[in-house]
């Protein structure tokens, strides 16, 4: 909690004139009794009724003065909590979305929404009221005795015994309390999520009948909530008893010593009153005190919740950059990609030469490059294993994609198609080995540059509240109007746009670009789940990445759509790049793929993720893994000869008689199976 | 958002709210009056031991110690009702918060899902927790403090006008200008909470939307971005906050103010009185105590007032979200529940349906001119027609967004027609519970949904009384067995809310499981398979086959593949159907299915 109060730095000026206003009005409250005791001692002594009407004029300058210095202190106090918790908010939001996906994954989304919001708001009130009160009480309290003191030393020593006593009462029931709000919070996370949950889920849970066993979970979470809620608050209903206790046994001995005092003419009349005001005046401020206290244990528990978060290091770590460490992983990427090659069984002259390059030191310049088939993106023995997870994800996986290839990635349920594209963007660190962007390793960039290159489309769609204008502007603050319809068209989104174009009141009617301020709810919840994937591609599009990824991201598409739009994801590509060789590669892709894609540098590289050999048969390279492992890479043609998973999975689409009949790759299955005992050495390897 | 509950309305509910806890109530104040009359005591003895004490020497310690023993008792009396008090406030409020987060929790279970799909889910849980929390917050406060209060306001005034008349009338006069004043503040700063809540359920929202998606936020490199939108919420947030905060709290120093002048007149009426002699200077302190004692509630009430304001505006939320239109109730044997209902204007026949049971096993399904739309203003199925026999497959199919998934919102009555009807065994469906109508499908969602829980907890959702045999059986023909017994933990492994580090094709086998272990007389797949590699959706397949033997299913595919042997094939567009057959007379007849068909199974070359 103490290293929050960084954040209060802004509002030093604040911070400190609040307590500061706060003290001055005290100390204006605490010459009242004072006055009081004058106006008893001479004005009523001495019948002196100018005396007591002066006195009285004093009396409401003070209270006016404390007004004015209370004012002051409330408006401080107010804005150095309020500011505080906006600093505090965004740095916990910004600090939030630097979080690695492992500790997202790790820490849940809706434990980080409560420290967002109900925890920061804790420790607003909290703030604000410590600043107000924290000085003031303290200084009443001890203000008090030493008024005491000047009244007479020895009825005072009575405060000395009291204040000491209500101290220990005051912060041992605080002590006590703090690790029961933190408990009181973590039950309160507990009903959070089952909110959610039952939010979320609600269409599987009605589907279900569950919904009695639902409010029998929530009632019981709720129960242990309200279980430790009155657990604290027994504790913290101790305090103004105690205290009470405390203040006015202190007052009965006051009283006597008092009496004792008067009795010996070493005080008057007037100077019992006063020190019985001075006593009230300490329980007044008790009371005060023991809400504060409440408030501020409370706030320092939640915000330890919040410190927690902010103490979870961001996991992706800037480029380490030194040379050195690069150079003995160039000499090692270079060996690897030769071994990659032979692995990779292909054994095109060209795809070898071109992983030669690997080992060119000129390649940190790829931009300017002029030659063909740079490695886009290479995997070098990467094995990965999520942070919880008990296997692997990803084991020894090694190929190299160029520039400009079309990647397929199939496989089976949790094969790791995910996790394979999810180390591109680094989203994720390998446990071992290493993949390369532009032949340098992802753990060298700064993340934003990475993560520019790259437009990846999710297999779960997501849209954000604004219109779909502003979602296309997350791909590319800078596209213009023609950019965003080209990715649209290109993404097979125009009838998504414009059937929501009618939503917006333009005066050309329901036009494409209309439709681009068509607004979008939160999480994209107006559009069904193929539109918006429609729309995230749309939104990757638009972004013209060097490396686009789509994970599966055409499994709410139907198959003509889908087709359609590899169509246009293939046509963008090849306008951005020479279109003369393009089109005659694309016709004869077996042999020429590698060398005709990678013409130009623009050339955007393709992994598709998919279930469907039809979405990847077209693919320079297919990448087949199992458990991940890789089953086999080739193109189409050659895994339908030699990979067993690959033929498994593709006959399974496409059954033979149909298949035989329409599909002319299907009819050559028979000779495919004969082909495979025949198969060459490398995929040997590899299997 | 659209009912102004009006501040007394609200405050009427809250009340109701506090009703059943009548007793503790009573208790309350019983002890909230004892501990107030035993504290204005005190400085009545106070007062005479002051008396007692006049000078040197002329000091009566007798009856000093007489009155010091009658301070003691009182003094443990009053810390003793103090505390009780403390227990049963507690009590009320912590057990009242938590009957109205019930509440709302009940309600979300059977609020339609129009109002689910349309209000973000951010917002509403800030409504539960939130607004609930800080509700309980302000109840707490309204309750130590209101009580005592307006006790302690009502007690010294008797004991005043006991010591004397006159004063009295002066404090009685002065205080309510600081009543008036407290008035004038919280008027003007609940129109402020307010704002700030709302406020903060827009952050909230977007807290929700933006950390729950934090991977594309990531993927987009957005961050800026999206700090920049939370700045600009964050700010006017701190805007509102900020007068919120800073107006209320000036009720404090304002109503002190008031106080002091109160103070300084019982000091000068009392002086002069005293100076005349018609009072002791004991009952002058007392008097004085007696004036803070007096004016120190009306400065809580006013405090209690603000913070009150506060309560009230988030319990105005929360009731919005208790009393918003819940589902048509089920039918039931009387007609007073379908009273209830009559606001609904979707259909004016709904609630009107007789109860009815379903058979056993049931199967056939009928759909006659059923219209629907999610938007008067967007048509999306209209006259709607079909006829299910018991034991068909029904495939439907058709391009995005042609309305698939609306038919299974209308099947599983997640939303109603707009017009027509659809009926199970002849029985529409509007009589059945929805209890005994949805239990009649499984249903597996393109959309996983997973629970943070144990594997086991999630395969055994709609059967939580499965044996670990039938769990495993379950797993295991879905395919999703392999899987689980490679996890750390197998089947005792936490998974993190809505799946965590599963992937999605994971999640789907898990979900199909759950639907396996049901074994429900009827089948609703939409887009069951479409995250789970072709190999196992075969096998997958093969298992619903051998499972729905007889039993009535719908699927939704966009893999043509899957459901050829499909008994009939309905091709939607723009929510008609406009193809329907089994799926050879439909590619003989060469249309819109054999179009799809084709463009799906013609490898382009």
């Amino acid at each position: 909690m103490w290293k929050l109060l960084k954040y209060l730095k802004a509002y030093r000026k604040e911070a400190v004139c609040a307590p500061l206003f706060k003290l001055l009005e005290a100390s204006f409250e605490l010459l009242v009794p004072l006055v009081m005791a004058r106006i008893i001692d001479v004005g009523i002594q001495n019948q002196d009724t100018a005396y007591i009407l002066r006195m009285c004029a004093l009396m409401v300058a003070l209270g006016v003065i404390g007004l004015a210095c209370s004012v002051t202190a409330q408006y401080f106090s107010a804005k150095a909590a309020v500011g505080f918790s906006e600093k505090l908010r965004e740095v916990l939001f910004a600090h939030v979305q630097a979080l690695s996906f492992t500790e997202m994954d790790e820490i849940g989304t809706s434990t980080l929404i409560t420290r967002m919001t109900s925890d920061i708001n804790q420790v607003q009130s909290g703030v604000n009221l410590f600043l107000r009160l924290f000085m003031r009480s303290p200084f009443i309290v001890f203000g008090a005795m030493i008024m005491a003191f000047t009244i007479d030393a020895k009825a005072a020593f009575v405060f000395v015994v009291v204040i000491p006593v209500l101290c220990v009462i005051v912060f041992g029931i605080m002590l006590i309390s703090i690790p029961l709000y933190r408990r009181v919070q973590e039950r309160l996370d507990r009903v959070v999520r089952l909110t959610r949950e039952n939010l979320l889920g609600v269409r599987v849970i009605r589907a279900f009948c569950r919904e009695p066993q639902e409010i029998k979970d929530f009632d019981e979470s709720n129960d242990v909530l309200v279980k430790v809620q009155l657990l604290s608050g027994r504790i913290s209903a101790l305090m103004n008893p105690m205290t009470y206790v405390v203040v006015n046994f202190g007052l009965v001995a006051l009283l006597y010593v008092g009496a004792q005092r008067v009795d010996s003419g070493a005080i008057t009349q007037g100077s019992v009153v006063a020190l019985v005001n001075y006593m009230s005046q300490i329980l007044v401020e008790l009371v005060k005190l023991a809400n504060l206290i409440i408030t501020v244990t409370k706030a320092i528990a939640c915000g330890n919740r919040i410190q927690t978060v902010l103490e979870v290091p961001t996991g992706c770590v800037p480029p380490i950059a030194e040379q050195l460490s690069n150079a003995a992983r160039d000499l090692a990427g270079a060996a690897n990609a030769a071994r990659a090659d032979s692995a990779l069984g292909m054994g095109t002259a060209v795809s070898s030469g071109d992983n030669m390059e690997n080992s060119d030191p000129e390649r940190y310049g790829f931009k300017q490059s002029g030659s063909d088939a740079k490695p886009a993106v290479s995997f070098d023995h990467v094995t990965f294993r999520y942070r919880s997870a008990g296997d692997d994800a990803l084991e020894d996986l090694t190929f190299t994609a160029k520039r400009g290839q079309t990647i397929g990635i199939i496989g089976g349920t949790g094969s790791g198609k995910t996790s394979l594209v999810s180390l591109i963007p680094r989203f994720y660190d390998v446990s071992s080995g290493s993949v390369s962007v532009n032949g340098r390793d992802v753990r060298d960039y700064e993340p934003d540059e990475l993560r520019h290159k790259v437009g990846i489309v999710m297999q779960k769609p997501v849209l954000f509240k604004g219109t779909i204008r502003s979602n296309l502007l997350w791909g590319n603050e800078d596209a213009t109007d023609e950019d965003m319809l080209e990715a649209i068209r290109a993404a097979q989104a125009e009838d998504v746009v414009l059937a929501h174009a009618d939503e917006v009141k333009a005066a050309d009617g329901a036009t494409l670009l209309a439709g681009l301020d068509a607004p979008v709810e939160q999480e994209g919840r107006n559009f069904s789940g193929g539109q918006k994937q429609r729309l995230t591609i749309a939104r990757a599009l638009v972004r013209h990445p060097e490396i686009l990824i789509l994970d599966d991201s055409a499994s709410a598409l139907d198959f003509a759509t889908d087709a359609r739009l590899r169509k246009a994801i293939r046509e963008l590509n090849m306008k951005s790049s020479k279109p003369s060789a393009q089109k005659e590669a694309r016709q004869g892709l077996k042999s020429q793929a590698g060398n005709a894609a990678a013409a130009n540098d623009s050339a955007m590289t393709v992994f598709i993720v998919s279930q469907r050999t039809s979405s990847i048969a077209h693919a320079d390279q297919i990448i087949v893994l199992e458990d991940g492992r890789v089953a086999g890479i080739g193109t189409h043609e050659e895994l339908l000869k030699t990979c067993e998973v690959y033929q498994e999975t593709h006959y399974a689409q496409f059954p033979k008689t149909e298949a035989a009949e329409i599909s002319e790759p299907a009819a050559k299955r028979n000779s495919g199976k004969t082909v495979r005992s025949g198969q060459n050495a490398g995929k040997e390897v590899l299997a | 958002m659209k009912k102004k509950n009006g501040q007394s309305d609200i405050l009427k509910r809250v009340l109701v709210c506090i009703r059943p806890h009548g007793v503790l109530v009573l208790l309350s104040l019983v002890m909230a009056v004892v501990s107030v009359i035993l504290t204005l005591y005190l400085p009545v003895l106070t007062g005479q031991v002051v008396d007692l004490v006049i000078g040197p020497g002329n000091v009566d310690f007798a009856a000093i110690f007489a009155i010091m023993k009658k301070m003691a008792v009182a003094i443990i009396i009053t810390a003793l009702a103090q505390w009780l008090m403390n227990l049963f406030n507690n009590r009320i409020v912590y057990r009242v918060s938590s009957e109205v987060r019930e509440q709302a929790f009940r309600k979300i279970e059977i609020l339609p899902l129009q109002y689910l799909d349309t209000h973000s889910s951010g917002e509403t849980v800030s409504r539960v927790i939130a607004d609930v929390d800080q509700f309980s917050d302000g109840l707490l406060m309204g309750f130590t403090q209101l009580f005592t209060g307006v006790v302690t306001i009502l007690g010294t005034l008797v004991f005043m006008l006991s010591v004397n008349a006159g004063i009295t009338l002066v404090v009685v006069i002065l205080t309510p200008v600081s009543l008036l004043v407290a008035n004038f503040i919280a008027k003007r700063t609940y129109s402020m909470f307010r704002k700030q809540s709302e406020t903060r359920g827009e952050q909230t929202a977007l807290i929700d939307e933006m950390i729950g998606n934090q991977k594309v936020v990531q993927a987009y490199g957005q961050e800026a971005h999206v700090q920049e939108q939370f700045d600009e919420i964050n700010k006017r947030l701190s805007k509102y906050s900020l007068r919120a905060i800073f107006f209320s709290s000036l009720t404090n120093p304002c109503t002190r103010f008031v106080n002091s002048l109160v103070y300084t007149a019982v000091g000068l009426t009392g002086a002069f009185s005293a100076v005349r002699g018609l009072m002791t200077v004991g009952q002058l302190s007392a008097f004085l105590s007696y004036a803070n004692q007096y004016t120190k509630p009306f400065n809580e009430i006013s405090g209690v007032v603000t913070e009150l304001q506060n309560a009230l505006a988030c319990a105005g939320r929360v009731f919005e979200l208790i009393d918003a239109e819940a589902e048509v109730p089920d039918p039931e044997t009387s007609d007073s529940e379908s009273i209830a209902s009559d606001k609904i204007s979707v259909s004016e026949a709904s609630g009107k349906f007789p109860l009815e049971m379903l058979p056993a096993n049931p199967g056939a399904v009928t759909l006659s001119h059923v219209s629907f739309s999610y938007t008067k203003e967007r048509p999306l199925i209209e006259d709607f027609n079909l006829s299910v026999r018991p034991g068909q497959r029904i495939a439907i199919v058709g391009p995005t967004g042609c309305g698939k998934t609306t038919m299974i919102n209308l099947l599983m009555r997640f939303y109603d027609v707009d017009g027509g009807s659809i009926s199970i065994e002849g029985k529409d469906i509007r009589s059945l519970k929805r209890k005994d109508l949805r239990s009649a499908y499984g249903m597996v969602l393109q959309d996983t949904w997973l629970r943070a829980g144990t594997i086991r907890e999630n395969i055994s959702m709609g059967r939580p009384d499965a044996t670990e045999e039938e769990i495993i059986l379950a797993a295991k023909e879905s395919h999703a067995h392999s899987f689980i017994r490679r996890l750390p933990q197998g089947y005792d492994t936490m998974i993190g809310e809505n799946g965590g580090n599963l992937s999605q094709g994971q999640k789907q086998l898990l979900c199909i499981a759950r639907v396996m272990l049901t074994l429900p007389p009827m089948l609703i797949l939409d887009e069951a398979t479409s995250s789970i590699d072709t190999r196992t959706e075969i096998r997958i397949q093969q298992a619903f086959q051998t499972m729905m033997q007889g039993r009535t299913s719908f699927i939704v595919a966009h893999r043509l593949s899957t459901i050829q042997n499909a008994d009939v094939i309905l091709v939607m567009k723009d929510g008609h159907i406009i193809e329907q057959g089994t799926h050879r007379e439909l590619l003989e007849k060469g249309g819109f299915y054999a179009e799809l068909y084709n463009s799906q199974f013609v490898m382009p070359a």
